[in-house]
């Protein structure tokens, strides 16, 4: 618990601490690759194509509010539910929680329930929801999401405008001009564009959310809104934490195998070899069911459900990473067999440069882009993985916000008539959304990147 | 040849050992043999001498690796492990805690699987291939990126979505087919055809853009040209030469899955009611059986290795330059 002021503190957990450390150091990264012109000249090359702007963009969207939701606060005075910073900004939609399922923007329930009539006699009602506000007109709360839409995107926008027109040594207006009329290098007109929309349609869900369930409710009268924003974190922490624990296998082993030849290389390759026959989910699943007895039989691992929760995620990003490491080990062990043979490598050790300088110098920087491209292909897959565990019943924890649980439990009311289809309809946008933008990101990294592609 | 396939079934013999340790160390750090014990003798009679006289009746008293008090060989071979993995390597799974003989199981399991993963191969590979020659045949143009665009969109839709939405579509609205269950023969044909077309579909956006950068590759190459140079159609150009040179980067990730096919799909199955492999993992895995996890980790690398084996065999049929010769 770190305390800030007023009897507001903020703690975190495991998880929460390894997306952050996973965070700066990618800022810390980024800046040590910002030095060498070539590595900058190539993300600049990224960047350059429209669709790839656009996804960078939706992504950072995505992390931000993966980001939002893993600093845990503690209000002292306030006898609100811990949570984290996001639960604070989307506090009304907690509270407004009803008795079941309703459809998006409904004024009364899905389902009729039975009531005491006037009379005395019994009917068969649909009872108003308690959190909507149907004098609230939608029309005039979209038009006032779309203005301060606008008005936080142009504040945006101008900040990015002077930097720019400061950094390229032009007025502003100048400087906006050829954004606009698509002079700049980089697609700023487009990048601005999304953003906008974006923004716009940021603040018109979070605007009307105030009186109505704008993506309805769940079987228990949560909003389905607030379960998908909270499940965002669920999939982009599964996505990224797992190539945490998985580059460093991939990495050392990969490279160990490819450098040192001979034993080693044949250990490492019966190594991968044998993790690779077993079946992927089999594996995890076997796994996830050791961890899940271990769990249970450990009660004093952790103190609520929630830390409860988030050990089963950490187990299971660390499964997931023990298990998927051998693809990228084998395309790291052949390149690493191949820049060993070039003759400046084979020049430097006859020099006398170590083993680990020769790693540092020559082999990493040149197996970077298959571990980039290999790094931003999985994230989708992983994103989509998620919910299939689910499904299989060894994803993460069933109390957690995911879209996996979201889907599993929508499911079973698939027979009911009519649909209740807004659980899975927003479930599957919103990771849809996700995947596409990393599917169209890593198609841009893998062109750029790959050189055998960049030769053409 | 023979000689190189008996080497190569050789060197499956390490692999399967190993897995054999990974699934052990998994399970008998959970279900260990008291535990097993308990499940078995119910749970009125838990009395610890019970408990041993069921684990020496069953063999489950042994140590785990190492047998420090027998001699010679039977030090490593008198133990848990290996004997553990002796009944694997015969097949013999032994009792599913519902205390149904699991090879049985498996075996009667296999054909509903098939019935499903079969078709969704076969229908799956052909369209994948033909329609990545047809957007070859139009590269460059409007068609070839609109395609690929759709094909990163189906590409990034959940399975699940798939699986659900045609349950919708075509069993709850249109009434074309029913929405899950399973019958053999021609009855079962309209319980099958709905999950077949579905896993076809999911597939295809991975699918049609792998096979179409194979090909690209492959029409990026000399002897392309040759052939265009000395006056071929472009269509005589792709099927006489792209796709044959192309079978064979098709045949080193085609071959190794089929085996794999008898495992069947677990959410396929399970969302389908399909009695097979894929469904009764799904089970075991939800009721937390270990036996038959066990069993299904178990066949599952045997067939990933058999089929690896078949990849390096079919090579000498298709490349006459690969010579399998020890």
């Amino acid at each position: 618990m770190i305390p800030l002021f007023n009897g507001i503190s903020i703690y975190f957990f495991w998880t929460d601490i390894m997306i952050w450390g996973l965070f700066f150091s990618l800022l810390a990264w980024s800046r040590v690759i910002g030095r060498s012109e070539q590595v900058k000249a190539q993300w600049h090359r990224v960047f350059e194509s429209k669709v790839a702007m656009i996804a960078a963009i939706i992504l950072v969207a995505y992390f931000a509010i993966a980001l939002m939701d893993s600093v845990q606060i503690h209000l002292a005075h306030a006898n609100t539910q811990p949570g984290s910073f996001l639960d604070v900004l989307l506090a009304h939609l907690i509270s407004a929680t009803e008795r079941t399922y309703s459809a998006p923007f409904a004024l009364h329930e899905f389902t009729k329930s039975t009531q005491l009539g006037l009379n005395g006699e019994m009917q068969q009602v649909y009872l108003p929801l308690k959190h909507v506000n149907a004098n609230a007109s939608i029309g005039m709360q979209t038009g006032e999401a779309i203005a301060l839409g606008l008005l936080i995107s142009a504040i945006l926008i101008g900040l990015h405008g002077l930097y720019l027109a400061k950094r390229n040594q032009t007025s502003f207006p100048q400087m906006l001009s050829a954004i606009w009329l698509e002079q700049t290098k980089l697609p700023w007109r487009t990048a601005y564009v999304t953003l906008t929309s974006l923004v716009i349609v940021m603040s018109w869900l979070f605007k009307l959310s105030y009186s109505y369930h704008v993506l309805g409710t769940d079987q228990v009268g949560i909003d389905v809104l607030y379960d998908t924003l909270k499940s965002i974190r669920t999939g982009v922490l599964i996505g990224v934490l797992t190539t945490l624990v998985m580059l460093p296998i991939a990495l050392t082993l990969g490279i160990t195998a490819g450098l040192f030849k001979g034993w080693v290389d044949d250990v490492i390759q019966y190594l991968y070899t044998t993790l690779n026959s077993i079946p992927g989910v089999l594996l995890i699943a076997a796994a996830v069911l050791v961890m899940q007895v271990m769990i249970n039989n450990h009660p004093d691992w952790m103190h609520s459900t929630a830390e409860r929760a988030d050990l089963r995620l950490l187990f299971l990003v660390g499964i997931l990473g023990v298990t998927s490491w051998t693809g990228l080990c084998r395309l790291l062990r052949a390149e690493t067999l191949k820049i060993s043979q070039m003759e400046y490598v084979v020049a430097a050790r006859a020099f006398g440069v170590s083993r680990a300088k020769v790693i540092s110098r020559h082999i990493l920087p040149n197996v970077m882009h298959i571990v980039l491209i290999s790094v931003v292909l999985d994230f989708s897959s992983l994103v989509l993985a998620e919910a299939v565990l689910s499904y299989v019943g060894v994803g993460v924890d069933p109390t957690m916000n995911s879209w996996g649980n979201m889907i599993n439990q929508a499911r079973l009311e698939m027979a009911r008539e009519p649909m209740v289809w807004w659980s899975l309809f927003s479930a599957f946008v919103f990771m849809f959304i996700l995947v596409l933008a990393a599917n169209l990101f890593s198609d841009r990294v893998q062109t750029v990147l790959n050189p055998r592609e960049s030769v053409k | 040849m023979f000689a190189y396939i008996i080497r190569r079934l050789l060197y499956a013999i390490p692999i399967l050992i190993g897995v054999n340790l990974i699934t052990f160390a998994l399970f008998f750090m959970v279900n260990t043999p008291d535990d097993m014990a308990r499940a078995q003798l119910g749970a009125k009679q838990t009395s610890p001498e019970l408990i041993q006289a069921w684990k020496v009746s069953h063999g489950y008293d042994k140590p785990l690796f190492f047998n420090a008090k027998a001699s010679g060989f039977d030090k490593v071979t008198n133990t848990l492990f290996t004997q553990e993995s002796l009944k694997l390597f015969m097949f013999d799974f032994g009792q599913s805690d519902a205390g149904r003989q699991i090879s049985s199981d498996i075996l009667q399991r296999m054909v509903p699987s098939l019935s499903i993963a079969l078709p969704t191969f076969m229908i799956g590979l052909i369209t994948n291939i033909a329609l990545a020659l047809l957007i070859v045949l139009f590269r460059g143009s409007v068609l070839d990126s609109v395609t690929m665009t759709i094909a990163v969109a189906i590409m990034s839709i959940s399975g699940l979505f798939y699986i659900i939405a045609g349950q919708v579509l075509f069993s709850k609205l249109l009434h074309w087919v029913p929405i899950s269950g399973y019958a053999t023969g021609w009855e079962g044909s309209k319980f099958v055809i709905l999950p077949v077309l579905i896993g076809v579909f999911a597939g295809l956006g991975s699918g049609v853009r792998w096979y179409r950068s194979l090909f690209l590759e492959e029409i990026n190459k000399d002897y392309v040209r040759t052939a265009r140079a000395k006056g071929l159609s472009e269509i005589s150009v792709l099927f006489k030469h792209v796709l044959q040179n192309g079978l064979l980067p098709i045949l080193t990730g085609v071959v190794v899955v089929i085996p794999t096919l008898f495992m069947g799909s677990l959410i396929m199955e399970s969302f389908f009611g399909i009695p097979g492999l894929g469904s009764y993992t799904i089970d075991a895995i939800n009721s937390q059986d270990f036996g038959i996890v066990k069993a299904m980790v178990f066949l599952g690398s045997v067939l990933y290795i058999f089929g690896l084996i078949l990849t390096d065999i079919s090579y000498t049929f298709f490349d006459p330059r690969v010579r399998l010769n020890g």
